[in-house]
Formats: structure tokens, C-alpha cells, sequence
């Protein structure tokens, strides 16, 4: 666990934002159209055509600049970053250069610590950075044995501006041809660029600073996130710092681009970082003497691969477009955003331990799975009167279900309201957990309602005198467990309700044992 | 009289009396052009059947009384730097000689909305780049009054072909005095409005922040006439400014009374030319005649106002003229030329193949070999721009690139916002004293063609007087205020503050009234 180095990693993240159509023209964003179908004079850049701001791309982007506790200038203008590429119609793309739409802004994540802590200092309430708060999950039943634990890191943003998006080369490499094709259909969609300070220490880290701010974005309804569709894409730029007996060196930035996944972008520093510092073994290069260079993830090998060294930084000749008027925001415009991001996930998972009484790493679950799994609890944990229960359920039953059928909430079978009805069942003794699962397997499986599938499952209400008559049937059946229980070894009952149960399957078993306790203590039998 | 010697103003009488056929004043100006755009070389197009079937067209409404625009039945020409729809828009340059635009540029539409008759497009130094017509790729056009001279430029082609009668009105464009200069030069009445005033949308753009579009006539009448309909908010121009539209026309008869002149001190220096000169302060005495007060001005930044000029148009250039890559439409090298723009209402449904990784077909000269970090793309990137763009854009485009370049920019195009600040702020604090700046529109009548071809740097000094307005923002106007020895027209240049249009067609009402200088016309020869 002792790496010779500490890794230096600051992640750009381009967000497409979940508008109607383009960041400057009326074309729609839809995914997944025949090419060069979604495009018009703007975005194909015909000469003439002007860009007209799209509205609702600058409303998405400050409430996600809000969000992320960034700070909102009054004033903000539009660049023209120029440069040659073919999928890039206007030879420049409109984007921000010094004075962007927001800037100096955090995420907050969870971090692993390097060792274990013991139970005790690792309960307790969330307060500043840096500290710790919540158990881990673990396997071991709570209270006992040693939990790992995390503590909250506030990543930096450095800032978040607004762009186009370019269109898309495609490249014909069969033998004897080589075309090379142009779909624009994405020329022009709203990115949102979200850059973090290099602030990021793992490639783990890295991850769960991406998981944060997916999770974020999609509480926020302003983007999908899609990465297979593209409209979530992350470049990483990495270096190591080593201590060596000369004091502590750099190595060379390096921008690491194509990962396609989350687990591509941990995998590619993870790789990125030992390849650094072999080469630094190699070569002894430190930041500043060789050219920042680019490389690509390649998912094939599982190894990054040089794209280009960069002689110098890029000459991009921003300048203001003279096309668009520069946009004021008042302070009124960012409280009223402010005030409209609802809760976002960080709030959420406290409210869920405070007022649901769950587990950090509970919460932490279930608010992970996004904005609608929460509300599905919330009625669920209303209905049935516990959040506890309605916790453990979710997890075990409906994630679990969810999961293997790769569904979200939305097509899950079972309404909120008729689970939480099976849980307050199960907690008011109707029948025990095992019962109930049988019960929410008959919902799923045969899509019954819940009175038909406890009928299904053979459930039928055992009347209170029943009980009890089976109970003393029982315990005048077994005189030798009542005498033990009696000399203060309750250890037997459960023997009782297990012929219990033989004799009447829907009989509760705690129910029994509370039956057969009280006569025995108040000597009925 | 014949048809084409009238105004604009007193033909749409006579359409709209009844008294002339749209039809008959479409065939009297296309028989103009038959017989002196042979010499004038005015039009790179005359689109004689559309015109006059829509002439036609107009007729036949008018007969039926169903409702009409307020241009019904006037030809109108159109510099060639305005995008109509399947019609090609070459702006003077062989990049875009077979480009035909799918869309109408707002200030097209709003004239085909008008019921104006769209006669031709007209003659541009290429991209608007040039004080002469000589940068037009195809053919320079020759001035009316003497056809061994410069028309002006960039909009020559729209003042030459009003000046001679070829049509009644013409709608240029002005990024540094492209429609007052050639106004001047050809002894015709031009007007550049107020950034914003009129949309930008579908004009091909050279240097957007100082781009506008204006009208030519033959008097202040007919461009007012004529801005009327150009003029208003477009919801597709972020630059375009949304407030109403006056009836200029209407109120253009009105005088202003205790006009206050002012005469710009720092345009009276070395350079003024003789003839130029007693012509303006002939016009200002007819002014002072009809009761206005004359004071001088201080401009004192005038004299920096054409090297911040030649940083800031250079600049937006640079980067509006990427889009001329050989990739989507226009000129490739090689291909050309490209298949997108044949017909009509082309949007983009097709998939461009982009030749990046063929051979080029025509190897280079040697010499000329691209070194070898020149892919294929790179390759025909350069080629096609060194082939389709003629010598003064290529001569913008890298003045342009180097000023905003790393490095340069804080020292050129920084400081020439800076500077154009200031120069606006001597706009303003002149305008706290008068109602109108008036004095030269050039230094000079117009030069013979080929004259300063091999010298850039006299032909952008030029464009000392008109710059400003285009720095600033404010109208200005170019109206005919006498002749030179040689018998060549000199324009009288007005400006006015910002949105203050019908102000500036007042004033020129006024001095209209009082002289005949617009009446003048050209005597052309007349082939057969």
C-alpha cells in the first residue's frame, strides 16, 4: 500500500446537457438520428448564419454551477476557440475563455482511509471536511468486530463553462478506402466543461469523485450522463510526485483521453501512474522538461498509448465573438436557482439517517441509486411505519431484483404502497420475514396483489384462540423445556416453535413464543 | 424622361398610380443593363426571367387589389454578399463561386416580403475586402463617371449599378465605409445605419462587430425608402437591436431646425484633396443658408482610428473565414466544385466524404512540397484556401491570425478595443455639442483602376474618414455635394448619433432640396 509516489490527478469532465435542442440554433439533440438530419445553417456553420443562445443551456448549466458551490460571476461572455477540424464546420468553436460562467466551486466525496478504524470514532455526525463519519459496509453484523471507515474530501472546481459541442469524424478504414465522414447532428449541443483542481490522490478517488458528480447531475435533471451516448466524457490529466533524497520532484503532466467507463478512467491512472513512474525510473524526465503529451486508453490491451506530444501549449487565439452579446446574471437569478436544486445528495443521505434512523452506509445506497429509488422509499418506509425495515428490504429484495434484471425503479413491479402494506404485515406478526419474502416472490413472479399472494403463498390468519390452544397443546407436550425455561433457560422455546409451525404453517413464531413465555412464566401450564 | 432616370421615390409613385407596369419598369432597367453593364461590369448576375416573372406576378396581385408590400414593382439589386436561397452567393470569391445558400439572408426575406423585385446580384471586392472592386475575383467594375476609374468598394457593384441607372435602388454592406466610399465615388446617395439596426443574419460576414448593412438610392428619399423595410429586429441576430422602426419616409420632409453642424477638425489635414475639400465646405455653406450652425469638432483619436481599423477587422476575419476549409461547402482543391448547394432548400441531408486520407490529384510544384508532418487533410486544408481566396483576404487573414495570436494580443487586439473606446468616446462628447458631423467621405475622387493595386497600405487609408462610424457603432450617410476638375463625383459625409437614422435623412433631405447635385447621372454610351 506504500507507493513510492503520491499521485496528482485533476479531471475534465464535458456534460451534455438535457435540452431540446442546440446550444445555439433550434436543432434538436436527440440521440441516435440519421446523420447530417439534425442540422441547419447555424450549426453547420453556413456562411451568414449567427448563433443565438439557447436559454435554457445557460439555466442548466448555472443551476449545476450552483450546485457545485461554485461562484457566479454577474457578467459572462462568449469566446471563439479557434482551430482546424473537419467535424468543426465553423473552424472555431464557441466556447469560454477568461471569464467563465462560474468558477472556484467543490464537490464533496467519500474517501477510503488507507487503514481501518476501530468501531466508535467511526460513528457519529458528519461536520467539516476531512473527517471522519460513517462506517463501511461490512459483513460482520453492526456492533461487532472491526469497520473501515471513510472521511469526507471537498474536490475543487476550478471552473464550469459553457460550450458547443463539435460534430463527429467518422473513419473508413477498409482496405483500399479510406473516407473519412462527417455527422454534424451533434455539432452544437450544449457541454457543460466541469474542470476539478488536481485535488484527486487514487485512481479510486478519481472514480468516486466521477460517481459524485454523475449522481449530482442526475439529481439535478440536467444531464443523462450517458457515456456510451457521449454525453458524459472525461480527459484526465495525471503526474506523480516522488520524494527522492534530492527533495520532492514532479513528473510530467500527462492528458490521458478515450475512457469509455467510470472503471476505464481507474484503470487507465492506475496503469498511467506505474508507466510514469517506471519512465521516470528510465528516463528521470521531470515536469517542464519534456512537452506535456497526450495518450489514449486502450481498452483492448489495458495499457495507454501516445497520441500526440504537444511542441507547445495549443495557440487557440481566443477572443470574444462578436456574434453574441455577453450574458448578465443578477443575484436574484442565482438564489432563485439556488433555491429551485431541491435536495441534492449529500442532504439527502443525512436526512435519510436522521429522520429514517439508517445507517450511513445505508443511506448512502440507497441515495446512489438516484433521485426516484429515494422517493420509491420514502412511501414505502411511510407506508409500512419503519425506515429501518423499508432500508433492509430495499436492499436485500429490490435492489437485488432490480439489479438482476437490469430495470430501474420506474419497472419495478411492486408499488411503494403495496410493499410498504407486506412490511407493516410482517412487522405486526401477520407472518415472519421468510413468509413476507414468499408473499413479495408470488408479486413479482406472477404479478398478483398482495391479498392474492398471500393466498397464493397459503397464508391464512390463525385466530388468537388457535394460538393459544396449540400452545398448550405444546407445552403440556413438553414438560422438560417448560422446567428449563423456567429455571431461566429459554433456549427451548424455539424447539417449540418449530413443531409449532408443523403443526400450522401460518402461525407466527413470535407470536408463539410471546403465547408460550407468559404461560409458562404465569404457571397455566 | 426615361423610366430609369427616376427615382425610387417618384417610380413607386407611378406604380403605385397605376401609370407604369412593374413588368415595364423591370424590362426598362434589364434593358439598361443590357446595354451598359457590358462596361460598368456592375452585376456578377442578372436574374432577368425570375424578375420579371415576379414583376409579372406583382402586376397581376395589383390588378386583383389583393394587398402589396411597400416596394411593389421596384427592382432591387444585391451586393453579392447577401445569401439568397438556391441562388448562388459568391461574395466576389472563387471559394464560393458555386455556392448556393439554402436560406435567405432576413434582409432578402424582408425585401421579397416588400414585393420588391430582385433584379441581380452585384460586384464586391471579395469577402467585402477592398476600397476599389479591384478584389473582386471575377472582374473589377468600373466607375459610371469615368470607367478607367474605381468604382469604390467593397460595395461597387451596388453604387455603379444605381449610378448608371441599372437599378433603382441597391443594398450593400459597410465594415469600414464599403457602402459610403463607393456612394461617394459614384455620385450616389448611401447610408450605413447603427450597429443593430438592420439584421445580420445571411450576410456573408467579414468583420462581424462592425458589419452592417444599408441601402443605396439615387437621393436620401429613396434610402430611406429603402431602410425602411431593411430595418428592424431579428430574433436571429443576437446583435440586432429590438426597437421600432420610424417611418422615415414620412418624416424625412421635415427640416431640422437649429441644425448644429459640426466639422471635424482632424479630417481637414494633409492628404484632403483640393476639389474635396471647397466641395464640403461649399455644402456646409448651404447649410449655414438654410439656417444651421457650424463649429468645429475634435476628433482626437481620428488619426488612430485606421490602425485599430486594420487590427480589429483583420482579426474577426481571421476567424469568420475558417469555415473556408474545403470540408463542407464552397472550394476544395481538387473536388471543386463541392456538390452541396446545387439546388434548393439544401439541408445538410447528406453525408460529406471528406477526402482527408486520398492522394491529392494534382501534385505540388516543387518547392511547394508540404513538409511531412502535412497529412492529407492539412494538405488540402491549404490548398484549397491558397487557391480560393484572392491576395488582400489572404493578406487579412494573416495580419488577423498573427494579432490574436499568443503573445500578440494584449499588444494589438487588446489595445485596439481599447482604442476604439476611446475614439467612441470622441464621438460621444462631439455629439454633446452638435446634431451632425459633416465633412469628406474620401480623401479623394476616385482613382484609376490600377492605380494603388500594389499599395495596400494608401488603399486603407482611405478609409480614414469612414472607419469611425464603423468603430462606434453610429450612421452615417454619403451624399453627392459637387464634382472635381475632372468632372468626378465627391460625397458629402454625415454622422449622426447612434439610432439617430432619421436624423441623418433629414439632414440630407435638406441639402437635397437645395441642390441638384443627385440629380446628376452619368453619361454612358449605349451599345446595342
Amino acid at each position: 500500500m506504500s507507493a513510492p509516489y503520491t499521485i496528482i490527478i485533476g479531471l475534465e469532465v464535458h456534460v451534455q446537457l438535457l435540452t431540446e435542442s442546440k446550444m445555439f440554433c433550434s436543432c434538436s439533440t436527440k440521440f441516435g438520428a440519421p446523420p447530417n438530419t439534425q442540422t441547419c445553417p447555424v450549426c453547420i456553420g453556413m456562411p451568414g448564419s449567427l448563433p443565438v443562445m439557447n436559454r435554457k443551456a445557460f439555466e442548466l448549466a448555472l443551476k449545476t454551477a450552483v450546485a457545485l458551490n461554485c461562484e457566479i460571476p454577474r457578467f459572462t461572455k462568449w469566446d471563439r476557440k479557434n482551430y482546424y477540424y473537419p467535424d468543426l464546420p465553423k473552424g472555431y468553436q464557441i466556447s469560454q475563455f477568461d471569464l467563465p460562467m462560474s468558477h472556484d466551486g467543490w464537490l464533496e466525496i467519500e474517501t477510503k482511509p488507507l487503514s481501518p478504524l476501530p468501531v466508535g470514532e467511526g460513528s457519529g455526525v458528519r461536520a467539516a471536511n476531512s473527517r471522519v463519519t460513517r462506517p463501511h459496509p461490512n459483513s460482520l453484523p453492526e456492533g461487532e468486530g472491526i469497520v473501515s471507515s471513510s472521511t469526507t474530501k471537498r474536490i475543487g472546481i476550478i471552473r464550469a463553462h459553457l460550450e458547443e459541442d463539435a460534430g463527429k469524424s467518422m473513419h473508413d478504414e477498409v482496405a483500399g478506402k479510406a473516407d473519412s465522414r462527417i455527422d454534424l447532428n451533434r455539432a452544437g449541443t450544449p457541454l457543460l466543461e466541469i474542470v476539478s483542481q488536481p485535488d484527486l490522490r487514487s485512481p479510486a478517488e478519481a472514480k468516486t469523485y466521477l460517481t459524485e458528480l454523475k449522481l449530482l447531475l442526475n439529481y439535478l435533471g440536467v444531464s443523462d450522463c450517458n457515456m456510451q451516448e457521449g454525453s458524459l466524457r472525461v480527459d484526465a490529466n495525471i503526474n506523480l510526485h516522488i520524494d527522492t533524497p534530492q527533495g520532492r520532484i514532479a513528473t510530467p503532466i500527462v492528458e490521458v483521453k478515450n475512457m469509455n467507463s467510470f472503471r476505464a478512467v481507474e484503470r487507465a491512472l492506475a496503469f498511467e501512474a506505474e508507466r510514469q513512474y517506471r519512465q521516470w525510473q528510465e528516463t528521470g524526465h521531470k515536469l517542464g522538461e519534456v512537452p506535456k503529451s497526450t495518450r489514449g486508453w486502450d481498452e483492448g490491451s489495458q495499457t495507454t498509448r501516445e497520441q500526440r506530444a504537444k511542441e507547445e501549449s495549443s495557440d487557440y487565439r481566443y477572443f470574444p465573438d462578436p456574434d453574441l452579446l455577453p450574458v448578465t446574471i443578477t443575484t436574484e437569478e442565482v438564489e432563485r436557482v439556488r433555491a429551485s436544486l431541491g435536495e441534492l445528495p449529500a442532504a439527502l443521505r443525512a436526512r435519510l439517517e436522521q429522520t429514517y434512523g439508517i445507517a450511513a452506509y445505508d443511506s448512502d445506497v440507497l441515495v446512489n441509486q438516484g433521485r426516484l429509488l429515494v422517493d420509491y422509499y420514502f412511501r414505502v418506509a411511510k407506508t409500512c411505519g419503519d425506515g429501518k425495515t423499508a432500508s433492509n428490504w430495499m436492499q436485500q429484495d429490490v435492489l437485488r431484483w432490480l439489479n438482476e434484471h437490469q430495470v430501474d425503479i420506474g419497472q419495478y413491479p411492486v408499488a411503494a404502497e403495496t410493499l410498504g402494506e407486506l412490511l407493516a404485515k410482517v412487522r405486526g406478526g401477520a407472518f415472519d420475514t421468510s413468509r413476507g419474502r414468499q408473499v413479495l416472490a408470488a408479486m413479482l413472479e406472477s404479478r398478483l396483489s398482495l391479498g392474492d399472494a398471500i393466498r397464493q403463498v397459503g397464508i391464512e390468519e390463525v385466530g388468537e384462540s388457535a394460538v393459544i390452544e396449540l400452545c398448550r397443546q405444546l407445552l403440556q407436550a413438553n414438560p422438560k423445556i417448560v422446567a428449563e425455561v423456567r429455571d431461566g433457560k429459554p433456549k427451548g422455546i424455539g424447539a417449540l416453535i418449530g413443531q409449532a409451525k408443523k403443526k400450522n404453517p401460518n402461525v407466527n413464531p413470535a407470536r408463539v413464543r410471546e403465547i408460550c413465555l407468559e404461560m409458562i412464566q404465569k404457571g397455566e401450564v | 424622361m426615361h423610366l430609369t432616370d427616376h427615382s425610387a421615390t417618384d417610380l413607386l409613385a407611378l406604380l403605385n398610380s397605376g401609370q407604369v407596369k412593374a413588368v415595364e419598369v423591370c424590362q426598362a432597367y434589364l434593358a439598361r443593363i443590357e446595354r451598359r453593364d457590358r462596361a460598368v461590369k456592375a452585376f456578377l448576375q442578372v436574374n432577368a426571367a425570375a424578375a420579371l416573372a415576379r414583376a409579372e406576378q406583382i402586376d397581376r396581385r395589383r390588378r386583383e387589389k389583393q394587398p402589396l408590400g411597400p416596394l411593389a414593382g421596384l427592382p432591387v439589386a444585391l451586393k453579392d454578399v447577401l445569401c439568397t436561397e438556391g441562388e448562388l452567393t459568391t461574395c466576389g470569391s472563387r471559394m464560393l463561386e458555386s455556392f448556393r445558400p439554402p436560406y435567405d439572408a432576413t434582409v432578402v426575406a424582408r425585401l421579397k416580403a416588400a414585393d420588391a423585385v430582385l433584379i441581380g446580384k452585384t460586384n464586391m471586392d471579395e469577402f467585402a475586402m477592398g476600397g476599389s472592386n479591384e478584389n473582386s475575383a471575377f472582374f473589377p467594375t468600373h466607375n459610371p463617371w469615368d470607367l478607367d476609374r474605381v468604382p469604390g468598394g467593397s460595395s461597387g457593384g451596388s453604387a455603379a449599378c444605381v449610378a448608371a441607372r441599372m437599378a433603382p435602388l441597391a443594398v450593400g454592406s459597410d465594415t469600414g465605409g464599403s457602402i459610403r466610399c463607393p456612394a461617394g465615388l459614384c455620385g450616389i446617395s448611401g447610408m450605413k445605419p447603427t450597429y443593430g439596426r438592420v439584421s445580420r443574419y445571411g450576410l456573408v460576414a467579414f468583420a462581424s462587430s462592425l458589419d452592417q448593412i444599408g441601402p443605396f438610392g439615387q437621393t436620401a428619399e429613396d434610402c430611406a425608402l429603402l431602410l425602411e423595410v431593411l430595418a428592424g429586429h431579428d430574433p436571429k441576430d443576437s446583435t440586432s437591436i429590438d426597437r421600432p422602426v420610424p417611418k422615415y419616409s414620412q418624416t424625412i420632409r421635415q427640416p431640422l431646425q437649429g441644425l448644429r453642424l459640426g466639422l471635424v477638425r482632424e479630417h481637414f489635414g494633409d492628404g484632403l484633396d483640393g476639389d474635396v475639400e471647397s466641395s464640403v465646405r461649399e455644402a456646409v455653406r448651404v447649410y449655414q443658408s438654410l439656417g444651421a450652425t457650424v463649429r468645429e469638432v475634435s476628433l482626437p483619436h481620428s488619426n488612430y482610428a485606421v490602425a485599430t481599423y486594420y487590427i480589429i477587422a483583420p482579426c474577426e476575419a481571421s476567424s469568420n473565414l475558417a469555415r473556408y476549409d474545403g470540408v463542407h461547402y464552397g472550394y476544395r482543391s481538387g473536388i471543386s466544385p463541392l456538390p452541396l448547394g446545387e439546388g434548393q432548400g439544401v439541408r445538410a441531408t447528406r453525408i460529406w466524404t471528406v477526402a482527408a486520407n486520398h492522394p491529392h490529384p494534382n501534385p505540388l510544384p516543387k518547392g511547394e512540397e508540404t513538409d511531412r508532418a502535412d497529412n492529407a487533410l492539412v494538405q488540402m486544408y491549404r490548398r484549397s484556401r491558397a487557391e480560393g481566396f484572392g491576395a488582400e483576404v489572404k493578406r487579412r487573414i494573416m495580419l488577423g491570425t498573427y494579432a490574436l495570436s499568443a503573445g500578440y494580443y494584449e499588444a494589438y487586439y487588446q489595445k485596439a478595443l481599447k482604442v476604439r473606446r476611446l475614439i467612441r468616446q470622441d464621438f460621444d462628447r462631439a455629439f454633446e455639442e452638435v446634431d451632425l458631423i459633416v465633412g469628406p467621405v474620401t480623401p479623394t475622387p476616385a482613382f484609376k483602376l490600377g492605380e494603388r493595386i500594389d499599395d495596400p497600405l494608401a488603399m486603407y487609408l482611405f478609409d480614414l474618414y469612414t472607419v469611425g462610424a464603423n468603430l462606434t457603432g453610429i450612421p452615417g450617410m454619403s451624399i453627392p455635394c459637387g464634382f472635381s476638375a475632372a468632372g468626378l463625383p465627391i460625397g458629402l459625409h454625415l454622422q449622426a448619433p447612434p439610432f439617430e437614422e432619421e436624423r441623418l435623412l433629414r439632414g440630407a433631405y435638406m441639402f437635397q432640396q437645395a441642390t441638384d447635385w443627385h440629380t446628376k447621372k452619368p453619361e454612358l454610351e449605349e451599345e446595342n
